[in-house]
């Protein structure tokens, strides 16, 4: 069968998900009301809440929500066929993300623009809202640590994208402080900054000397290197250590300073990326050699399929943005529906492309078979599958091979880095906040909280050993990161539930998708803590997974017993749609 | 030719929207710091430029109530100025 149908089908499936399901949700569920005065228009103060363009906020959401997960989770979960993984792009998006999204959007902004962590407060309880930072601090710290290892993985297995990469940072730097003294817009120097880190990809693609290289600095592979380590475990060490040292002064600067001209880059990118893969794919119509589904897998799909797919399906990342940000700048109540819900339909085609570059990238089902040998081989190999399928794929509109994997590897690193730079952020923001909860001076200081955040991550992405050796382990968090991304989106859900039933409607579009995910996320966790982890039965013991995977397992149980009570009081409390 | 001058124009808007965010934030910040010394006398801060600023007063008299919102005063914290 050829590539291009699955694009087809799920095109014309979204298609039909925005039309019918998100205009069902508009009318009869969330009851759109055109002349609802929104949280920008009423307390309109020029910069947090500012009435915007439509089309503009679709644009910002879409690039804030859309970064390098949705690309690795479906080149991983591939391993099972391709059935398994489309379909639940497909449906997930259209009936979990699709109402996640839209669905906190409207909730915010029907509460004053407050955020998800806040809401969760009014409708459940304080000990709600603590449940939800932990929540959130478990999460930020797994994409630390999950994204850490992606750019450490990609600059080992691509040396050439290693210097657009650092090209961008000092670009960057110069971009946010031109436009701060206000000698003009933004466009035209970052699309210069862009063409210059492409060219560097393309030298560095053909002058090995530009390759910065630290496996073959340290000896090459197999080689001993530092403190009897092989080279390839010491590259990966150095690069944790200087991405970390970088975090943590990208995270305390003023984000106009680096962040924000780096993300309005990282923005052509995706637009570069999206349009590269999907014409590439027009002109090579290649052909699926994956399987339908893999028969002979050794570890079921059932359950872990919906973590492996988080972002891309559903990610309860997704509500921080639309409760944090996007609620604050509805112009009007209506635009809920193609904000939110295009925006989860924008994420779905990011992750059916992912899909696509895979299932068509080999020549055959065999030599599909023998890379994707084993769930474990999945993790390992996935990213660099994704690379080198959407490397082909931009051969059709005629990029040479080895340019096209550098560029396809720049730009998987720009969008985990902007993801890891905000995520660090975020986590220093929730530590504070934490400290100030129990009253713990130090940790509301900055540089105490984001030494906090940037040790536990880089002990986290270290630590796991993986099954070869050392830097091997960050995949196994991998479906840490789903689980913890998927309670998130659970909790979101639940409160869209809570809101409903208190307003008299139909709830239940809402309580599925929980109900299905928190099913999914609480029987994964329960048999990867139990049965790999526990060292319980023929497995070694892995402690540190243990205890993460242990902790998301509690909050999981402790959140589907608060849901049940909550749904079935007949409590009043909290109730505002004004 | 108009078209894809509105196309790139509506491409920058979405992309710059955060950073003219940000900007003004920083610049509500450094606001909210010279309002501050320009209030200094009646907070009981002595001000050396007090009959200077003065002049300013039917300006800053506008922007009063939210600066005073902004530094977490529910109500007005100056006798002479009862905005709410």
């Amino acid at each position: 069968m050829n590539g291009i149908v699955l694009a087809i089908v799920g095109g014309i499936m979204f298609f039909l998900g925005y039309r019918i399901y998100s205009k069902y949700l508009a009318e009869k569920i969330f009851r759109l009301d055109p002349n609802y005065v929104t949280p920008a228009n009423r307390y309109n103060d020029g910069i947090d809440f500012v009435p915007t363009n439509k089309w503009v906020l679709w644009g910002h959401h879409f690039t804030s929500v859309a970064g390098a997960a949705p690309i690795l989770g479906p080149a991983i979960a591939v391993y099972w066929g391709w059935l398994p993984a489309l379909l639940w792009v497909i449906l997930g998006t259209i009936f979990a993300a699709g109402v996640h999204d839209f669905g906190t959007i409207v909730l915010s902004v029907r509460n004053k623009g407050q955020s998800v962590g806040t809401l969760a407060n009014k409708l459940i309880g304080q000990r709600a809202k603590i449940l939800f930072l932990f929540i959130i601090l478990l999460l930020v710290l797994m994409v630390n640590a999950v994204f850490a290892w992606v750019i450490a993985n990609l600059f080992i297995s691509n040396p050439s994208s290693v210097l657009s990469v650092f090209i961008q940072i000092p670009l960057a730097i110069l971009i946010g402080y031109r436009v701060y003294k206000r000698k003009g817009g933004m466009l035209l120097p970052s699309l210069f900054a862009l063409v210059a880190m492409y060219a560097a990809a393309v030298l560095a693609s053909y002058v090995p000397a530009l390759q910065i290289d630290l496996v073959r600095y340290f000896g090459g592979e197999g080689a001993t290197s530092l403190f009897g380590m092989s080279a390839t475990s010491a590259a990966f060490m150095v690069w944790i250590i200087i991405l970390m040292i970088y975090v943590y002064i990208a995270s305390t600067l003023p984000v106009w300073k680096l962040l924000q001209p780096r993300d309005y880059i990282n923005s052509h990118q995706l637009v570069v990326g999206l349009s590269i893969l999907y014409l590439g794919l027009f002109f090579t119509l290649p052909q699926v050699t994956a399987p339908v589904t893999n028969t002979n897998a050794d570890t079921p799909w059932f359950p872990l399929l919906f973590i492996t797919i988080a972002c891309g399906a559903i990610s309860g990342f997704h509500g921080l943005v639309s409760s944090g940000t996007t609620s604050k700048q509805l112009a009007n109540e209506v635009d809920a529906r193609q904000v939110g819900y295009l925006g989860a339909v924008g994420e779905g085609a990011l992750a059916l492309i992912s899909i696509i570059a895979v299932v068509t990238f080999f020549p055959s089902l065999g030599e599909f078979s023998a890379v994707y040998s084993g769930f474990e081989a999945a993790n390992e190999s996935g990213l660099g599958n994704f690379v080198a399928g959407a490397a082909q794929l931009a051969t059709g509109i005629g990029i040479p091979e080895s340019v096209a994997s550098t560029i396809v590897s720049v730009i998987v690193v720009s969008f985990a880095a902007t993801t890891l730079d905000s995520s660090v952020r975020l986590m220093r923001y929730i530590i504070s906040e934490l400290g100030e909860e129990y009253k713990i001076r130090p940790m509301t200081k900055m540089h105490v909280a984001t030494s906090i955040a940037v040790v536990s991550s880089t002990v986290l992405t270290l630590l796991p050993e993986g099954s070869r050796g050392f830097g091997s382990g960050g995949y196994l968090l991998w479906p840490l990161f789903g689980t913890s991304n998927q309670l998130l989106a659970g909790i979101s859900l639940l409160l869209i539930a809570i809101w409903l039933k208190r307003q008299g409607r139909n709830y239940w579009p809402a309580l599925v998708p929980m109900a299905f995910l928190m099913f999914m996320t609480l029987w994964a966790m329960a048999q990867q803590v139990i049965f790999d982890w526990s060292g319980f039965g023929e497995t070694d013991t892995n402690m540190l997974l243990f205890i993460f995977g242990g902790i998301i397992l509690i909050f999981a149980i402790w959140i589907i017993l608060t849901a049940i009570s909550v749904l079935s009081k007949n409590n009043q409390d909290g109730i505002p749609n004004e | 030719m108009k078209s894809l001058k509105q196309i790139f124009e509506l491409y920058d808007e979405i992309l710059s929207l955060p950073h003219k965010q940000e900007v003004a934030r920083e610049l509500r910040d450094e606001d909210d710091l010279f309002l501050l010394l320009l209030y200094s006398d009646m907070l009981g801060i002595p001000n050396p430029a007090f009959y200077y600023t003065l002049e300013l007063y039917p300006y800053i008299i506008e922007r009063f109530h939210d600066w005073h919102l902004r530094m977490g005063m529910d109500k007005s914290p100056l006798e002479g100025i009862r905005c709410c």
